[in-house]
């Protein structure tokens, strides 16, 4: 009894320990991690004095919203902000659409082919053409330059093709598929009866998947796209963040070179913040269903 | 009673049948979709084996066996692009697995929900950042005078390092802003392994005088070690297809020794320079590297602990 209550004692103690190097280490990581977003928001709403000065170190310095003003005022931003939501939605839309055209056959049993299928589909996961093949294949089609390039190269994720089968198959139950068809409800009924209101909560999922890989996504847009004018949002940060190549009749009316190069650099830490609000702002609402998305994988396995 | 009238044996074969078509009636959109996206390329492979010439076509062009994958083999430009593509992925799975195990591990300790909660929403939330942004912001802090990191250095009295022109801090820089984005999106998936563990073994671990040290090591990573090694065969068998899209925006001239991957340089010699077969070739022969590492890690990994992907 002693002995037993010795160690006890000594386990919740070393317990103790561990816990507070835990919390220690999380504290840490927590800290890591916020630091460089809340330093970009600062900057973001600092003066461009400030911020050529190198004066943000945590929180704005001489708060003014000089840096969206320049956002706003940039036509080349506001084309791509344009182009980006119509591939966005377009794209998502036809997304969800293919998905789950594709992952309902595959779903049913009594679907003959939905062995081959599924094969055929697994394996674009580990092998492909590569790239010049695909530019080809776009080109030949005549999608180079049009904004079908966007969203026709990427109407199916066969990933998410996967994650929706299993969700519709671990979800609906036989029994249900069979009392419709004794019901006289046809496959394609079934499907629109059933199965689209009970997948609500993947479709969400899939719905963020897919519509933050086309805003987040610019490679699509370097190889396929030429003119100006269909540039997504993706591309113009590129340009001005990467590249550093920024319009100068934006900042024309600012006359000291100072001020100017701080513009620019306020301008930058604008951009990130405004880029990334739209995806920042489902983001909680989705963040419940974004984690069952990725039970539903791992179900899979 | 227990044999059907062949009737209804009737009928219902037909049933299953019309049901069949209307099931290929669905999924045909999709399959158009695999067939001219995904199969289509596939074809197209055949450029890695003549000298193509738009004019001529894919089988007009003159057959050079394997003339492409030679050169690429055999000049040190080709191959310091494998070298440096293995540095990468072998860098990034090193840091990278460990780092959300740890994380989740930690997080699973924690008692308090509200705590967890924000370590959690905090963690997921770089995830959600472009490509694009993450790499301007890394220029942003990295900017040789007005960068935060190097006004650091500077307040502490060391000298500006340019961290964007040097081949050697390259790998890192590749490396920990990605674990940085991505370690709490890959923290999701232990979490829910952990979860998962049964709480009658942590109780008899308890009564057995066992520390939350000892429950980690005997208890938890036990239970969840079939998805440890699945996600380990899966970051292995990825090893050779470091991503495109961050490494080409993170190239410079000054870096390019150690920034010029496979996938950059299948880019630039293809799309950019025009030598479609040279650069189909090499893209070949990085998929087919990292099928067989996918498959040899798959099947090494069913011999020596019983589980696999397939």
């Amino acid at each position: 009894m002693y002995t037993r209550q010795n160690t006890a004692i000594k386990g919740s103690a070393a317990d103790r320990l561990f816990i507070a190097f835990v919390y220690a280490m999380l504290v840490l990581v927590l800290a890591l991690v916020l630091f460089p977003l809340i330093y970009v928001i600062s900057a973001s709403f600092s003066s461009p004095g400030a911020v050529v000065r190198g004066a943000v170190w945590l929180l704005p310095v001489e708060p003014t919203l000089k840096g969206y003003e320049a956002v706003f005022k940039y036509p080349k931003i506001m084309t791509g902000f344009y182009n980006s939501f119509i591939y966005m939605i377009s794209g998502t839309a036809l997304n969800l659409v293919m998905t789950m055209l594709c992952a309902y056959p595959l779903s049913r049993k009594e679907f003959k082919g939905r062995g081959v299928i599924g094969k055929l589909l697994v394996f674009t996961m580990y092998f492909s053409g590569g790239m010049v093949p695909t530019y080809m294949v776009v080109q030949k089609l005549g999608l180079v330059d049009t904004r079908l390039a966007m969203i026709l190269p990427v109407a199916l994720s066969v990933w998410n093709v996967i994650l929706c089968r299993t969700y519709i198959m671990s979800t609906i139950p036989d029994a249900l598929y069979e009392a419709a068809s004794i019901d006289g409800s046809s496959p394609f009924g079934f499907m629109m009866q059933v199965v689209v209101p009970l997948s609500a909560p993947i479709l969400a999922v899939l719905a963020l998947y897919y519509g933050i890989s086309h805003w987040n996504t610019y490679f699509n847009a370097l190889i396929y796209l030429n003119s100006a004018a269909l540039q997504p949002l993706q591309i113009v940060l590129r340009e001005i963040l990467v590249q550093n190549k920024i319009d100068p009749t934006m900042i024309a009316d600012v006359r000291e070179l100072s001020e100017k190069q701080g513009l620019t650099d306020l301008l930058k830490y604008s951009v990130i913040v405004v880029a990334s609000v739209p995806v920042m702002c489902v983001y909680p609402f989705v963040q419940k269903y974004f984690v069952t998305g990725v039970m539903v994988g791992a179900v899979k396995g | 009673m227990s044999t059907p009238s062949p009737l209804l044996q009737g009928s219902r074969r037909n049933r299953i049948k019309s049901s069949n078509w209307q099931f290929w009636a669905i999924i045909a959109l999709p399959l158009l979709y695999v067939a001219v996206f995904l199969y289509a390329p596939m074809g197209g492979i055949a450029m890695a084996f003549v000298d193509y010439s738009p004019r001529r076509g894919i089988f007009g062009s003159p057959f050079v066996g394997f003339k492409w994958f030679n050169q690429y083999l055999t000049t040190p430009s080709g191959l310091s692009t494998i070298a440096n593509t293995l540095r990468i992925g072998i860098y990034s799975l090193l840091a990278g697995f460990p780092i959300p195990i740890l994380l989740a591990i930690g997080i699973n300790e924690v008692n308090s929900r509200k705590f967890k909660k924000t370590v959690q929403m905090v963690t997921y939330a770089p995830y959600f950042i472009s490509v694009v942004v993450m790499v301007g912001m890394l220029m942003q802090f990295t900017d040789l005078r007005l960068g935060i990191i190097n006004r650091l250095i500077a307040a502490s009295g060391g000298k500006p390092i340019n961290f964007f022109g040097s081949a050697a801090i390259f790998p890192h820089l590749y490396v920990w802003s990605g674990i940085w984005q991505t370690m709490g999106y890959s923290s999701i998936l232990y979490l829910a392994a952990l979860s998962g563990v049964s709480k009658e073994l942590q109780e008899a671990a308890i009564v057995d005088g066992a520390t939350r040290l000892k429950r980690i090591w005997h208890v938890d990573l036990p239970e969840i070690s079939s998805t440890l090694i699945i996600m380990l065969i899966f970051s292995i068998g990825s090893i050779m297809s470091v991503g495109f899209e961050k490494v080409y925006l993170m190239q410079n001239a000054l870096n390019t020794r150690s920034s010029e991957i496979i996938s950059t340089f299948v880019y630039k010699v293809g799309l950019q320079n025009g030598n479609y077969s040279f650069s189909t070739a090499v893209g070949l022969f990085n998929s087919l590297v990292g099928f067989v590492l996918l498959v040899g890690v798959n099947r090494l990994s069913r011999k020596l602990t019983d589980t696999s992907v397939w």
